[in-house]
């Protein structure tokens, strides 16, 4: 159908940037929005609560007179939320290739079932024969993370995958100090997250490093060289952290365990494998899994995350509580170190039993892909990334030479060398493209590292764009063309910030006594 | 498979561009003697219908909180949240983003964060605080860590009124990390005297009010006591509603606050996830856990809002940081603030109000009951009970007479003595007159 234009002109006088300051400071849909202290008051509310009776208190004379928290009615909430919303990038918008952070589709299923009233509105102490469907649907997430990990035990509590690399490392401690077995020293490759020499030094232990080779894995050589009777452990992620999967892993792991060490895997990238290996044949005697990344449970903006951590049998009876049990039909939860038989717990890590919301979420996102759909998903992960290397490997440059990558694939900045463009002006011109930046200088051990993880939930299509987007970045930084990233973003809600200036005077807070500059 | 786009035709073309033969290439790094060649055995991909006649299954066997009269807490509690709260966390742009490493298209979320870190502060009486840890309880240890770097001792004396589940993860934390931990016995009648427990090495002595067993606990002295020796108070909070109430922490000298939010804006969710809130004085800031967002300019002038002192932090200090924490608790931090904002001080402190009242009656329903008797004086909306006879088997025989009465005291800490007769008991909003009375006759009938 044809429509009648009137006369209406329909090129674009100019693009949006060219275009006069408005009254307002909006721009149509990014419209500036104050904090809630500057519009809210201590007398206003969105909640209708019945008058108190007024009774005698029993506060023991300790009540509270003011608190200074501003309130706003439904409506004005509702606006001060979406208009925030909309300055946000998310998956559901674009391609968000955060390497290593693995932002894949979290399906919207996934969000229903966690809000069954019989998952989303029962209480962690609630007797546990009102929650039996609790914790059978634990026990089925741990058998499907054991099966699918070929491990022996696995604890659900830990919060995220900081705290599942401490469960782990916690449970390699315990186990040496029980055969009386004290040790000082814990192997981390330079191209780890930061969580893991973190953890380690959390624990007590020195950290040493191991340099990874010319291609960017570990050689069992360096490995070899740097164990020692003082090393507790090695915390190895694989595949690695410049998306290679570490081929001499088992030879890796036998020289641990000769040395009477243990094998930490950091389980942040086990989504490039799921199905395809397991860790438990790989040598392995822990890892954390961040269902966040690899089951898809939403990364909300930083978190909830959720790090279960599978273990050996050499490992499984230090596993914190709490851990559910069944016999026969009825389930159990141990809750304490005393109620642990035949077990030797480290103790405890959390109140409560972990992250149901995420657990379920997981489970969720398990039994759609199925053990099928999980492979799939692992394979063309792999793919997209290997795709976007080839769509990039004649023109941007790789440290580690052009060879198969895992689902993430890396690059650095040599291709921009002597070009006055950075890696984060490349990230932030990609922003003005549509994109999330990649992962950038990170790995540490690589120079302007720039880490691109598509994932699976990325179409051809997309890639294709995103690739040739990238190129014609590219070639405008190799042409001179370069103020296009060097003052990048130019469309995003902000233009870069200072964050020296936030480090150097830290205001973390709004305050009455200092009244914020006002937006301009 | 619903959630993945390419097809095979997608798939065979991607592998010629890579120069690829087949998948396998892809993973030939895999040892050969370990690569999976069958699929795992498991169940193959469901639809959604079949997913959620699966789990829909398990959730039904589960007693939801709104389906009958429930007073358990300790820790964790029922409380109303408005329908907003929930959508607007929904929101992809809230739900799918990451953290906010990218400040020029993450506005949203750090400006939530700072609004977050004023409310928490403001609740807490404290001057800063950051933007959440995974729950109250590893907030709790990350606490204790803190005060070993601020004072440069390593003693923690703990409270027997603090949470046991929160004693054993700060106890878990020190005893591997070789910091000594004194811990006073449970108190449910509040003789304890923590102040004598104080010493020239105690970096830190920790003690939670309204205490596990509902206990309001005048935390000035023990700040004042701590002070003088050189240590901090580490004040605990386990239901944030109460500071509608109750004066703060920070008031009484608190010199870092940890607290479960839960209570505001998140779901039971059988205990996770939830929400912990940190707070401190301004001068400590660089020793604090966890990530922080802070208030600066853009290119143009524009105020924006960043993460910041991220030289305290794992990604950037690596084995020197403060703490290993990297993920936060971004979306139930944002629920807690979302419902802040609508209840604003004045809802809030009403909606404290009707939780203490809701309580006030309660206490006086069951303590009319013959055998039982009430073992908290000064509370907020929760109390511990002494009934006669096993708790953990009276609570049993109500889940039979649809009541979910409370905790067992035993349940939390069996390694004590003393506390198989103890049930603590929490009332909130969502308590009726007929809950009430529905649980006075039910525990009557128990036990007579």
């Amino acid at each position: 159908m044809s429509m009648n234009r009137g006369g209406r002109p329909t090129s674009a006088a100019g693009s949006s940037n060219i275009g006069h300051p408005t009254f307002t400071g909006n721009k149509a849909l990014q419209i500036e929005e104050p904090l809630i202290f500057e519009v809210g008051n201590t007398g206003k509310t969105g909640v209708d609560l019945p008058e108190p009776d007024g009774e005698e208190d029993r506060l023991g004379g300790l009540e509270r007179k003011e608190i200074g928290l501003p309130g706003l009615t439904e409506p004005e909430v509702m606006r001060h939320y979406v208009r925030l919303s909309q300055k946000n990038f998310a998956i559901d918008a674009g391609v968000y290739p955060l390497g290593s952070c693995t932002m894949k589709h979290n399906a919207r299923l996934n969000e229903k079932m966690a809000r069954l009233p019989g998952i989303g509105d029962i209480h962690p102490l609630q007797p546990e024969s009102t929650v039996q469907g609790a914790l059978e649907l634990m026990s089925t997430l741990a058998a499907w993370l054991l099966e699918m990990t070929g491990m022996a035990g696995v604890a659900l509590s830990p919060k995220a995958g900081a705290h599942g690399e401490f469960c782990g490392m916690a449970a390699i401690k315990t186990a040496q100090l029980a055969k009386g077995d004290a040790r000082s020293v814990v192997l981390v490759p330079e191209s780890a997250h930061g969580t893991n020499p973190a953890t380690a030094s959390l624990l007590g232990y020195s950290v040493r490093d191991v340099a990874a080779r010319e291609d960017g894995t570990v050689s069992p050589e360096a490995v070899r060289e740097a164990l020692g009777p003082d090393v507790a452990g090695i915390m190895l992620t694989n595949p690695n952290t410049c998306g290679l999967f570490e081929r001499d892993i088992i030879e890796i792991a036998d020289a641990v365990h000769e040395a009477g060490a243990y094998f930490y895997c950091d389980g942040a990238n086990f989504n490039a494998i799921v199905g395809k290996a397991r860790p438990g044949d790989l040598g392995v005697d822990c890892m954390h899994i961040n269902l966040h990344k690899t089951f898809s449970t939403p990364h909300g903006g930083g978190g909830p995350g959720s790090g279960p951590v599978v273990f050996s049998e050499a490992l499984a009876p230090f596993a914190p509580v709490p851990y559910v049990v069944r016999d026969g039909d009825v389930f159990s939860l141990v809750e304490t170190v005393e109620a642990a038989e035949g077990m030797k717990p480290f103790g405890r890590q959390t109140a409560f039993h972990g992250q149901m919301g995420m657990f379920v979420r997981a489970l969720a996102y398990m039994m759609s892909h199925g053990s099928d759909g999980m492979r799939q998903a692992s394979e063309d992960a792999v793919l997209n990334a290997n795709y976007v290397r080839a769509g990039l490997r004649d023109i941007m440059t790789q440290p580690f030479g052009d060879q198969i990558c895992m689902h993430e694939v890396l690059f650095d900045d040599t291709f921009l060398k002597d070009t006055g463009v950075t890696t984060l002006d490349f990230a932030k011109a990609m922003i003005d493209e549509g994109f999330h930046p990649m992962t950038m200088y990170f790995p540490l051990v690589v120079h302007g590292a720039m880490l691109i993880e598509p994932t699976e939930s990325e179409s051809k299509a997309s890639l294709d764009q995103f690739i040739a987007a990238l190129r014609d970045l590219t070639q405008a930084a190799k042409e001179g063309d370069t103020e296009r990233l060097t003052g990048a973003p130019y469309y995003a809600p902000m233009a870069r910030l200072d964050e020296t200036r936030a480090a150097r005077q830290p205001i973390l807070r709004w305050s009455p006594d200092r009244p914020a500059e006002a937006a301009e | 498979m619903r959630y993945l786009p390419l097809s095979d035709a997608d798939r065979k073309a991607m592998l010629s561009s890579v120069g690829v033969g087949s998948i396998d290439d892809l993973f030939a790094d895999i040892p050969e003697e370990v690569r999976l060649t069958e699929l795992i055995d498991l169940p193959r991909k469901a639809g959604e219908m079949d997913v959620e006649r699966q789990l829909g299954a398990m959730a039904a066997k589960n007693t939801a909180a709104s389906a009958v009269p429930f007073f358990v807490g300790c820790g964790a509690y029922k409380h109303h949240i408005p329908a907003s709260v929930d959508h607007l966390i929904q929101r992809s742009e809230f739900l799918t983003a990451y953290t906010p490493y990218q400040p020029e298209v993450s506005q949203g979320t750090l400006q939530y964060l700072f609004e977050f870190q004023t409310q928490v502060a403001l609740l807490t009486g404290m001057e800063v605080a950051n933007a959440s840890m995974y729950d109250g309880s590893t907030g709790c240890g990350e606490a204790v860590l803190m005060a070993h770097r601020v004072t440069r001792r390593s003693k923690a004396v703990l409270s027997g009124g603090l949470h046991p589940q929160y004693r054993d993860v700060v106890h878990t934390l020190c005893r591997l990390t070789e910091e000594p931990v004194e811990t006073l016995p449970p108190d449910p009648t509040g003789s304890e005297d923590i102040i004598a427990a104080i010493d020239e090495d105690t970096a830190c002595v920790v003690v939670q009010t309204p205490d596990v067993f509902g206990r309001i606990r005048d935390l000035a002295p023990i700040a004042a006591a701590a002070h003088e020796k050189g240590a901090l108070l580490v004040a605990v909070v386990t239901e944030i509603v109460s500071l509608g109430a109750l004066k703060p922490p920070g008031e009484m000298g608190a010199d870092i606050v940890v607290a479960e939010g839960q209570s505001i804006g998140v779901g039971l969710s059988f205990g996770g996830p939830y929400v912990g809130l940190l707070a401190t004085r301004e001068k400590y800031i660089r020793q604090m856990p966890g990530r922080v967002c802070g208030e600066t300019v853009d290119a143009d002038g524009k105020r924006g809002f960043v993460l910041t002192l991220s030289t305290r932090e794992q990604h950037i200090r690596r084995e020197k940081a403060t703490s290993n924490i990297c993920t936060n608790s971004g979306l139930c931090a944002l629920a807690f603030t979302i419902h802040l904002s609508l209840l604003g001080e004045a809802g809030l402190m009403r909606l404290a109000r009707i939780n203490h009242e809701n309580a006030i009656a309660l206490a006086d329903a069951l303590e009319s009951v013959d055998g039982v008797e009430l073992l908290t004086t000064a509370f907020f909306n929760e109390f511990t009970i002494r009934v006669p006879g096993k708790a953990a088997d009276i609570l049993e025989s109500l889940v039979e007479k649809g009541v979910l009465g409370g905790v067992p005291a035993s349940r939390l800490a069996p390694d004590q003595d003393g506390l198989e007769d103890l049930i603590i008991v929490a009332a909130t909003e969502v308590n009726t007159a007929e809950d009430r009375h529905a649980y006075a006759k039910a525990l009557k009938e128990v036990l007579s």
